[in-house]
């Protein structure tokens, strides 16, 4: 056999090689400078080399031997596949479809998760609120010192009352006093989250200790007849807020779910379902947690009347309901 | 490609198969390490900006500005850079390796955030618990430092626990870090015409497989240069002695001898690979 007779392998890289060294050139363009660096034309080039190449590939590895070459084949198609399937989308559609649809629906989707954590916050309430009806003294128990800063059962009328003015503050150092509650709070939903990772344990303990300290700053002011007044100072970015938390924590109890009932699915497939779900809740939190850090900083700082403040409360309730149950469906 | 056992077959859409090679651990805790370094001089390089900017007045603004930037660094550093830059952070990029979607779909925007959302319970959370519990939420308890701790170490053994060395982040978000692999076509040396002089009968061509014929491919790519003339010649020896091969009237080199074989060998095998016959291995020896 001599070396005149050229074997199929040499011919098939002969006549192929030009088509993939352009995919080549492509590719390293793509990686280097982005998509925007081809022209029309090499776009629509780019899908049809790929699937040459793939094509060439798959014949590669029935009729050759040659190492050098099935390994160069190998790398051009997992190139190539990142830059066709790298995952890049253009943002502004995205945005828009994540805020009128997708977000909206994996809140709808986590229904039962959210009433679970809507009634672990309330049995932390009632609890606290009952606990403290017995025993004032049992304040401590129920709310972090870091937290009640000075408001307790030992506070005067006139000291929680103040708490709920409104006072004459800078413009700047609200928005710094917002900053820091967006970012605190936001920290505290993403972690309640992250947790739900740990079979949503961590993530009930989490959602169970807000209800406990919601309760018992509601019995605090409630026993001093400024019921009407805490929740007015609450509830306007409260319920932003809250929601939030509930919905992060809605998603970490379906983490935790998936992976300790997968169902019929390998608990591997049923947990990264879980996590996509969570992905798309955690970044909407986060927009939820900006605006409750903006009202709570700016709004309730600067408006006093316990009227506008129930106002605003109960039309970002309506609002919440109306686009939470509304929008993306049917589509 | 290194070790057998990290190379993972990839189903792409269209039904072809792609190995890819899994990043190793230590790639990406060099890859994570340089992440890190690049946040937190962002983040040093922000403090520093608000500090000559934020005068009298605005100090409060500055450090609003400030603290809401920490906090989109922290968030988002890795989510934006794995969406723009297909997978890869500047870390990722500086050692080669990228993220890709396990099931060899797209790599989803979804999948991204996801396996970054976890960052935070895997690394970021336990940390600030151990070095700023007060941070976090009031007053902890100090054992809870000693269980922040093991969280860490927990999550940190998890990729080494698992094949694909996934970690939490991964799991959830179904995705998998492999090396991005070098493009290099490498001349055919198939395709080098061989000494016509030399002839092989087909029997001596029936004794090696595929194997040894890659073998013997990796050793030609070492080039026929003075260093490794006595490996090409213990090469060409044991294959002479193997295929019981007498030299003809012409005396020829061991390089020259072990291209033609070459390039015979493969003929043969893959003319009867064409014919449905694959032979993995030689014959054992009589």
């Amino acid at each position: 056999m001599s070396g005149e007779l050229r074997m199929p392998s040499v011919r098939f890289r002969q006549e192929r090689e030009a088509s993939w060294r352009a995919l080549e050139g492509l590719v390293d363009r793509v990686q280097r400078s982005g998509l925007r660096s081809l022209s029309a034309e090499e776009l629509g080039r780019l899908p049809v080399l790929y699937r040459a190449a793939l094509s060439s590939l798959s014949v590669a590895r029935a009729i050759a031997l040659d190492a050098a070459l099935l390994a160069y084949l190998n790398a051009l198609a997992a190139r190539a596949h990142v830059v066709l399937y790298g995952g890049r989308e253009p943002f502004a559609p995205a945005f828009w479809r994540f805020w009128a649809r997708t977000f909206p629906a994996a809140v709808r989707s986590l229904g039962w998760h959210t009433l679970v954590a809507v009634l672990l916050t309330a049995l932390g309430t009632g609890v606290a609120w009952r606990e403290l009806a017995r025993d004032p003294a049992r304040f401590s128990d129920f709310v972090p010192p870091a937290y009640a800063q000075g408001r307790g059962p030992e506070a005067t009328d006139a000291d929680l009352r103040q708490v709920l003015q409104s006072k004459e503050t800078p413009r700047s150092a609200l928005i710094h006093f917002s900053s820091f509650l967006f970012t605190h709070n936001a920290t505290i939903g993403l972690a309640s989250l992250g947790l739900g990772f740990a079979a949503g344990v961590p993530t009930a303990y989490l959602v169970l200790t807000n209800g406990l300290i919601l309760g018992a700053f509601g019995w605090l002011y409630g026993s001093r007849g400024l019921g009407w007044e805490f929740w007015a100072w609450t509830l306007p970015h409260g319920v932003t807020e809250i929601w939030a938390l509930l919905l992060c924590a809605a998603a970490g109890l379906r983490m935790g779910q998936a992976l300790v009932f997968p169902g019929r699915v390998s608990r591997l497939s049923s947990l990264r379902r879980a996590g996509d779900t969570a992905g798309v809740v955690a970044l909407g939190a986060v927009a939820m947690f900006l605006l409750a850090g903006l009202i709570e900083g700016v709004f309730r700082q600067s408006v006093g009347q316990a009227s506008v403040r129930w106002a605003v409360a109960g039309s970002s309730f309506a609002l919440w309901s109306l686009y939470f149950s509304l929008a993306g469906r049917g589509r | 490609m290194s070790a057998v056992s990290s190379i993972r077959g990839l189903q792409t859409p269209e039904g072809v198969p792609i190995q890819l090679e899994l990043a190793s651990v230590g790639d990406r805790l060099v890859a994570a390490m340089v992440d890190l370094s690049l946040m937190n001089l962002a983040g040093l390089m922000l403090a520093i900006l608000a500090v000559f900017t934020g005068g009298r007045g605005r100090a409060e603004l500055a450090a609003a500005v400030m603290l809401v930037s920490f906090f989109v660094i922290r968030c988002f550093y890795f989510p934006i850079f794995e969406l723009r830059w297909r997978g890869q952070t500047p870390g990722k990029r500086a050692t080669k390796i990228r993220v890709i979607s396990r099931s060899g779909g797209p790599l989803t925007a979804k999948a991204v955030v996801a396996r970054n959302l976890l960052r935070e319970l895997e690394l970021f959370q336990p940390l600030g618990i151990l070095l700023a519990p007060a941070s976090v939420a009031g007053d902890f308890p100090p054992w809870l430092g000693l269980v922040a701790g093991l969280w860490v170490v927990v999550f940190a053994v998890l990729p080494l626990a698992n094949g694909d060395h996934l970690r939490a982040g991964d799991l959830v978000a179904g995705t998998l870090v492999v090396r991005a692999p070098p493009m290099l076509l490498l001349d055919d040396l198939g395709a080098t015409r061989g000494r016509p002089a030399l002839q092989f009968r087909v029997e001596q061509l029936d004794i090696y497989g595929a194997y040894e014929l890659q073998t013997l491919e990796a050793v030609l790519r070492l080039g026929n240069t003075l260093d490794n003339a006595s490996t090409l010649a213990a090469v060409a020896e044991q294959i002479q002695k193997r295929i019981d091969w007498t030299p003809g009237a012409e005396r020829v080199g061991a390089y020259e001898f072990l291209s033609t074989f070459y390039a015979a060998q493969r003929a043969r095998l893959e003319q009867r690979l064409l014919l449905g016959e694959r032979r993995e291995r030689k014959r054992p020896a009589p």
